[in-house]
Formats: structure tokens, sequence, C-alpha cells
């Protein structure tokens, strides 16, 4: 099939950016949009031109490196996928794809399609996880987890941390990120004792970088692990209980 | 000539006690002088991630470094299946004993017994501490671990998390990772790749790194250095590792001194999703658990074009089930690997291009409904059915081996240090622990425990002695002469001034590489791709077009070094394979075979590991052999039958 693309070209993060117009010629149904990206590179660098720069690593939807807004949707048009998995069987001979980076305050243009996705790294810093000094734990069987808790807790683990949740929503906001990974730990057993703890400095971190959420639940349309919203739901629970426990923890001096 | 004597510092004595005693005796650092050391960690997979966590809880300075945007994109996190471990869970007759053992048979007598046997002892501890960390692995009702059986062993020992195995165990040590970074005792450096190790008076004494977003080079020092980057696996262009896996950390320190061994030990992943034409970037591997219900199979006729549905039972051949009626489908991986391509060649492939073997679940999902399957392994359908627009509920998969781990790497001792000291090799870049055939759920295992319980503790035995001493100061000549070389180099790439780009160069490095050092390997061949390989890098040096500049991103010029890498590589893997005359898990030679087409090896002049030493640009590495001991494994044939 033949294409035409609308790419957004930027030389770095502090110039202004524009739309560039690509021809793709004979892309095939199998190609992954990303190869098919990879050609029209190949293309751009034998005729002397500067590559599109994208990134991507495993293009197997796991890594969450890639995320291209494809016809103004994150992740393109396949639900439950991210843009390395979506197929050109997906597109039409003839079709125009408008391709952008990640929209969002809180995730500068680095160039071209690159963007800095560090806030989210920066909430995990804050209290994504459980404190676990190598060597000290015990027997791994000595908690016994109920099936449907530990696969709850996988659902919302299995968050890739693209990004593309923050870019679909209106106002950039970063609860569904959020919430997966304090729903992860929050509702394990071995979560508990810094559950409260960690609630508060997340979300409040989040804060930091992200807008507010209105329950628009773009995000978890345009997931590629289709994590649901309910965790954001948990999370606010989680969040108003944790400003009451942190208080009286610090107030009257007992748990 | 060089002075170098492999010394494995190998702990003597009975098996079991040998980490024991050997951990006793190193030496060790006051935690109050702990933090006077500074240690680098590159590459944040689970190999660097975990060390990096667990030598800042033990009061190190840490810098961990890695080239994504995060630590957590590391391609560890794509390990589908598990995770094994010898906790005997399942009452299925599992010892520590038995997965060592397993692991060296597995492995084609070619590993170190000692280091193996400190494997299978510390894999418990593995578990026990990604449980506390919140990994949600797969559970029984009871709310007790779930295990699974992998290829290669004949119990159940394999711990996973649905089919995100490689993430969570990843997230898990990322966010130990997060948590130091936090408290300020790893500083991290995102967006940051390797470019040299730096040695003065012999000893590994810092790095030299490009920051990719805006191409400064930047020297940084410390008391050791710990590579954590993975294997070579892209040396093939397609394989199943992700885009931007390359070799180049531990080529650079190759370059300098540390020894490379066994190169030519490659591992051809038996489940991956046949490559669909010739633009294909990569290639998809589905977890080899797949083969524990999934049923393999071709048609007994040449050139069968009939749809699957329509071949009778009596025209299948499922040719592992009728030869190794004992392991059936979950034979070990090169066994796997080397049949489907038996079949293949013969013309019994199947798929539009004929490159494939059928992955049948049709069985298993009439004994255990759609549901069970589907509870097992609902995300890697789902993912087969992205990629291929088929249904495996409904039509079997279509699979074929593709390259997927890399056996070989860095020469590190007992300790995990390499022939450079302070430098120290974990993970897949080293070479230790899997000999010349990885089994399937072995390397998530090798990864934490080098980094979780192995490094943390042999360290202090190398820093116990440099107390007192500062870290070379990154003004000094050896990081200020290596920055002005690597300025070079990048100058140099960028005014080439050729016609094509780097992708093309490195898809016809990996055509050689597939073709001619691939899952069969011949003398002519080898002969030829170390003839091939300098003519085509001659032409690449030449002809390559790296557009852009050096300053801020460009991601030709990243590639273009670590492509440059990969062809020294390659010729070195060609060498490699065409010293060991003999065939021995990945690596088979078609010369050495037994009557029935398994690998021959030979113990008598290659129970061994090659390691070989850099000798300049345009002369052939120096062997040099570290021999191979068995005392609790007998040597015999390997048997899958």
């Amino acid at each position: 099939m033949n294409l035409t693309l609308k790419v957004w070209r930027q030389d770095g993060p502090h110039t202004g950016g524009r739309f560039e117009t690509y021809q793709a010629a004979d892309i095939k149904d199998e190609m992954s949009f990303l190869e098919m990206l990879d050609i029209v590179n190949e293309r751009l660098i034998e005729d002397g031109r500067e590559p599109i720069a994208f990134d991507s690593d495993c293009r197997e939807g796991i890594c969450g490196t890639c995320g291209l807004m494809v016809n103004g949707q994150a992740h393109g048009p396949q639900k439950g996928t991210a843009t390395c998995q979506l197929h050109m069987r997906t597109f039409r001979d003839g079709d125009e794809i408008t391709i952008e980076p990640w929209r969002a305050a809180a995730f500068p243009i680095m160039k071209d399609l690159i963007v800095d996705r560090s806030p989210l790294d920066a909430i995990v810093e804050a209290g994504g996880y459980i404190n676990a000094n190598t060597g000290a734990a015990p027997d791994a069987n000595l908690i016994p987890i109920p099936k449907p808790v530990a696969d709850s807790s996988m659902d919302a683990a299995a968050c890739i941390g693209c990004g593309a949740c923050v870019a679909a929503c209106p106002n950039s906001a970063g609860q569904l990120f959020t919430s997966a990974k304090l729903n992860h730990l929050n509702l394990l057993p071995q979560g508990q004792a810094e559950r409260w703890k960690r609630t508060e400095a997340m979300v409040e971190r989040m804060e930091q970088f992200f807008g507010s959420c209105t329950n628009h639940g773009e995000c978890q349309e345009a997931c590629p692990k289709e994590i649901s919203i309910d965790f954001i739901a948990y999370m606010n629970r989680d969040y108003i209980k944790a400003k009451i426990k942190n208080r009286k923890l610090q107030g009257q001096g007992f748990p | 000539m060089s002075t170098i004597t492999l010394d494995s510092r190998c702990p003597t004595g009975p098996i079991e006690d040998r980490w024991d005693n050997h951990k006793f005796s190193m030496k060790l650092v006051n935690p109050n002088n702990k933090r006077r050391f500074e240690v680098i960690v590159v590459g944040t997979g689970l190999a660097g991630a975990s060390a990096a966590a667990s030598l800042a809880q033990l009061g190190y300075k840490v810098k961990a470094f890695t080239f994504h945007d995060s630590p957590r994109r590391a391609h560890s996190i794509a390990a589908q299946g598990g995770i094994n471990a010898a906790k005997n869970y399942k009452n299925d007759g599992d010892s520590v004993f038995r997965l060592f053992y397993d692991t060296v048979k597995g492995g084609d007598f070619r590993a170190r017994e000692s280091n193996v046997y400190r494997l299978a002892q510390v894999s418990v501890n593995i578990i026990d501490q990604c449980v506390a960390q919140g990994v949600p692995f797969a559970r029984e009702y009871g709310g007790l671990l779930d295990n699974r059986s992998f290829g290669g062993a004949q119990v159940s020992r394999t711990f996973y998390a649905r089919g995100q195995t490689g993430q969570q165990l990843l997230l898990g040590a990322y966010q130990a990772l997060m948590e130091q970074v936090q408290l300020g005792t790893v500083r991290l450096y995102t967006k940051t790749e390797l470019l040299d190790v730096v040695l003065k008076d012999g000893r590994a004494c810092g790095i030299v790194t490009r920051d990719l977003s805006t191409g400064e080079i930047t020297s940084h020092s410390a008391h050791a250095v710990l590579l954590c980057t993975g294997g070579y696996s892209n040396a093939f262009y397609l394989s199943t590792n992700a885009m931007n896996c390359n070799v180049t950390a531990a080529w650079r320190a190759h370059r300098k001194g540390a020894l490379f061994a066994n190169p030519c030990y490659t591992q051809i992943h038996p489940t991956c999703i046949p490559a669909s034409d010739e633009f294909q970037s990569k290639l998809t591997l589905m977890s080899e658990s797949l083969r524990n219900d999934g049923r393999i199979w071709v048609p007994k006729g040449f050139d069968d074009n009939r749809p699957a549905g329509q071949i009778p039972e009596a025209e299948r051949d499922y040719y592992l089930e009728r030869k190794y009626p004992a392991f059936g489908n979950l034979v070990p991986r090169d066994v796997a690997s080397r049949n489907a391509k038996t079949v293949v060649d013969e013309g019994r492939g199947i798929g539009p291009l004929k490159n494939g073997v059928y992955l049948d679940f049709s069985d298993s999902i009439g004994r255990l409904g759609e549901s069970v399957v589907r509870e097992r392994y609902g995300n890697l359908f789902d993912m087969y059915e992205r990629i291929t627009g088929e249904n495996p509920y409904q039509v079997p998969m279509r699979i074929y081996p593709a390259t997927h781990y890399t056996m070989g790497g860095l020469w590190v001792d007992y300790n995990l240090m390499t022939t450079i000291p302070g430098l120290y090799a974990l993970g897949e870049a080293n070479f230790s622990d899997h000999g010349a055939n990885r089994l399937g759920a072995s390397a998530l295992m090798q990864g934490l425990a080098d980094g979780y319980f192995v490094a943390p503790y042999t360290i202090g035995d190398y820093l116990a002695g440099m107390l007192g001493d500062p870290v070379v100061p990154t003004s000094d000549p050896v990081f200020t002469l290596a920055e002005a070389a690597l300025r070079d180099d990048i100058n140099r790439w960028l005014s080439v001034g050729g016609t094509r780009s780097v992708d093309h160069y490195h898809r016809e490095l990996g055509k050689i590489v597939w073709d001619q050092i691939g899952m069969a390997r011949d003398r002519n061949g080898l002969e030829k791709a170390i003839a091939e390989i300098p003519a085509l890098r001659e032409e690449f040096r030449t002809n390559v077009r790296v557009l852009g500049t050096a300053d801020g991103i460009n991601q030709s010029l990243e590639k273009v070094q670590r492509v440059d890498d990969f062809f020294e590589l390659a010729e070195l893997m060609a060498r490699d394979a065409l010293w060991r005359e003999e065939s021995c898990g990945g690596h088979f030679r078609v010369e050495h075979q037994t009557e029935e087409g398994e690998a021959k090896r030979d113990d008598e002049h290659f129970a061994n590991a090659a390691a070989w030493e850099w000798q300049g640009a345009d002369t052939p590495q120096q062997l040099h052999v570290e021999p191979l001991d068995f005392e609790y494994v007998k040597l015999t044939q390997r048997s899958y039958k």
C-alpha cells in the first residue's frame, strides 16, 4: 500500500517544530508500524536527509519505550496495543497518517517524536517499592496470598510505564500510571507496612508534574495493557485514608 | 606474548560447602568504611538493578548507568516464561543438587561445577527476595506459590507471573533501585551509554560515557566497575533481543584486556514467530512454556500445501515425541531448534514461506478447555494474533528458531571478576554458568543470583585491599586521552560520507552470521565467514552514511558504533567456532555428530572454556584455555530419549 505521512519534526528540546510530509510507498500488511517508519528512515538516509527520531526497543509491547500519537490516538487505533505491536494491516492504501509525539506538558519533546518521561520514574522513586533489603526475606511461602488478590495485584503490575495514559488524557493526568503502581503494592500483604506512607508520597509527587483527573476515562482506552480506571478509585480511597492515618501517626504517636 | 594465566579461584572441598567456605574466607569491608568506596554499575537489567540496589543497601556509593530513558526498560523485561528455583514446593523430588545436575548436563558439560552449584543454592533465596519485594507470582487457590515445568527438566520448579515473569522481576529490582535513588545512595544516569572502560596501573578505574540526549562525553571514576550489559544476539541482526541490545560495553572491555570466553556459544530459541519478509526488524519469541501444552509437528509429506486442519492425524509427524519419547516436546532448546531446522531443510516446513513448524494446542484445548489454556497463555496467544493476524485457539501457531541468548561473554572467575582487576561482569554479559546451552527459566535466575547474592559479597574481597585509596580523578590523562579518542572516533563516523545506512550493513552482517555461524556450522562456512566479515567491515567503515551532528540525539551515530563492535565480535565468534572441533549444546559442528545426528562432544580435547585475548585491531586474538573438571556430574552423552 501507499501512504502519506504527516510527521512532527523538531530539532531539539529548545527549538520550534513543524509537520513534514513524507510518502511511504510499497508498504506491506505484515509490517509493523515501526518497521514502516524504519523503511521511511532508510529511504530518507539514502536521500541524504536526517531520519525521523523515534524511540523503540523490545518491539514486543512490554518495555514501554515506544509510543506515538497516530491520527491523534495514543498508540494508534488498535485497542490494547502498543505502537510497536500495531501492524499495517490496520490501515488502507491511500491513507494519510498523522504521527506526533506524546502531547503533555510533563513530557517535553527532546527531538522529533522522542519525549522525556522521567516524571514517571520520579513517582516510583517517591514510594513505589516495598522496602526489603537483600537477604532479609523470609521463606516465600510463609505468607499465603489468595489467588484473586495476587491476580488483581498482577493486573495493576502489568503497567509498562509507556505514558500513553498521560498522552491520551485531556488534562495530562498521571492517575492511571500512579494508581497501577500503588495498587500492585497496596493490595499485597507484603505492601501493608508502607501502604499509607507510600500512597501519600506517590500521589503528591504525581501532582507536582501532572494535571488532575476528571474521569474522562481516555487513559484506560489508550492503555496497551488495558489497565482499569477502577484502580484510580482505589487510589483515591487510599489517599483519603492515608491523609488521616498519617496525621494520626504524626500527631498522636500511635499507628 | 601475554602473561595472563587464567585462575578461576574456584574453592575446593565438598561442593555443597564451597560457597559458604568461600564467603567466610573472603575479606570484609567494615560497614562504616563501605561509604568510602565508589562502585559503577553499567546496565540496569536484572543483574545491574539488583546489584546496584544491593550494593547501595550495604552502604557503597553507587553510580548506575543505563542508555534507556528509565532503568525499567532493560531487555530483561521481555523474558516471558519464568525463573527456576530448587524449592521443591511440588514435592516432586527437586533439590539443589538436582537443579545443579540439570544445569551442568543441560549446558552440555561446558560450565564450572562450582559456579553452577552456587547458582542452584542461591536460587531459593531469589524467590524469597522477590516475593518480599512484592513480585506477584502466580498462586494456587490456597494462596501458595504455583510452579510449572520447563524444557530440559523433569520436575516443576519454574515460578512465573503470567507470561510476564521478566517484567515483574525487573520491576522488583527496579523498584529496589529507585528506593536507593530516593535515599541518595545511588546516583542514576539515564540515557547515558558506556563507550569505554578506563584502566590505571592495570586496574579498572572508571568509564567514559556519552549522554545520548546532549552528546556530551564524560568520565566517571570508581574503585570498581560492574558490567551488567547483557548479551550479543543482535550480531545476527534478526534476533529476539530488543533493537538496542549491543555488545559495546563488553567488547570495549575486551579491547582493554578483558578476555572474551566461548563467543561461539549462542542459543537459538525454538519457539519464535517465523520471519514474514526481508523488512523484518526483529523476531518475537513465544515463551518456551508453550511447549508444556502445545504439540510440535510438521506434515509427513514434502511440500504439503494443505491448511493444518485438513491434514489428517495419520499424516502428521510429531517429530519430537517420536524421536525423544521421554522428554517429547520438552527437550532442551538446542535439541528442539536443531530438529526444527532439520525438518524445514528437508522441505517439510509450513507457512507462506515454508519456514516454520506447527505448535498445536488443539489437544490441550480439548483436554483442559479453552479457559484453562487462556488462563495459562492468554497474553501470548493475543500477542501472536496481533503479529500474525491468525487466531491460535483455532489454527496451530507457526514457530521457528531464532537467536535468543548468548552463553558466551566476558571471562570471569568465581568472584565474577574479569581478567582486569576491579572489572566485574554479571548476568548474560559473562560466560559463567550455562556452559554451551542455557536451560529455560535459568537466565533470570542467573542475572538475579549474580546481582543480589554473589557480587555484593565478592566485591568486598577486592575493595578491602584498597581502603584509603582515593579514586583516580577524571582529570587524569587516562581519562582525558580516552575522551579525546572517542571524540575523534565520533567525528570520523560523521565524516565518512558514504552512501548506505547503518542498518543496511547490520543486515548484511547478520546474514553472514546466521548462514555460517548459526544453528549448524562447518569448516568451510566458518572460513568463509572469517574472510567475508572483514571485507564487509572495510566497506562499512568507508561507505556508511551517518547524518547529523555529534551534539544532541543522533540515533544513527549510536548505532554505527554498536554495529562496528558487532563486526569485530562476529569474526571472533567464527574463529572460536572453528577452533572448537566438537559439537556441544548450542554449538553444532556438522563434522561432529553421532549417527543419529546428535551433538558429539570431544571431552578429551575440549572439556574447557576458550578465552580470547585482544591483540590489537589487525591481529587475531590469542587463545587461553581453562580446563573444566567434573567431579560430581559424570561426563555422559546427553540423551533426552
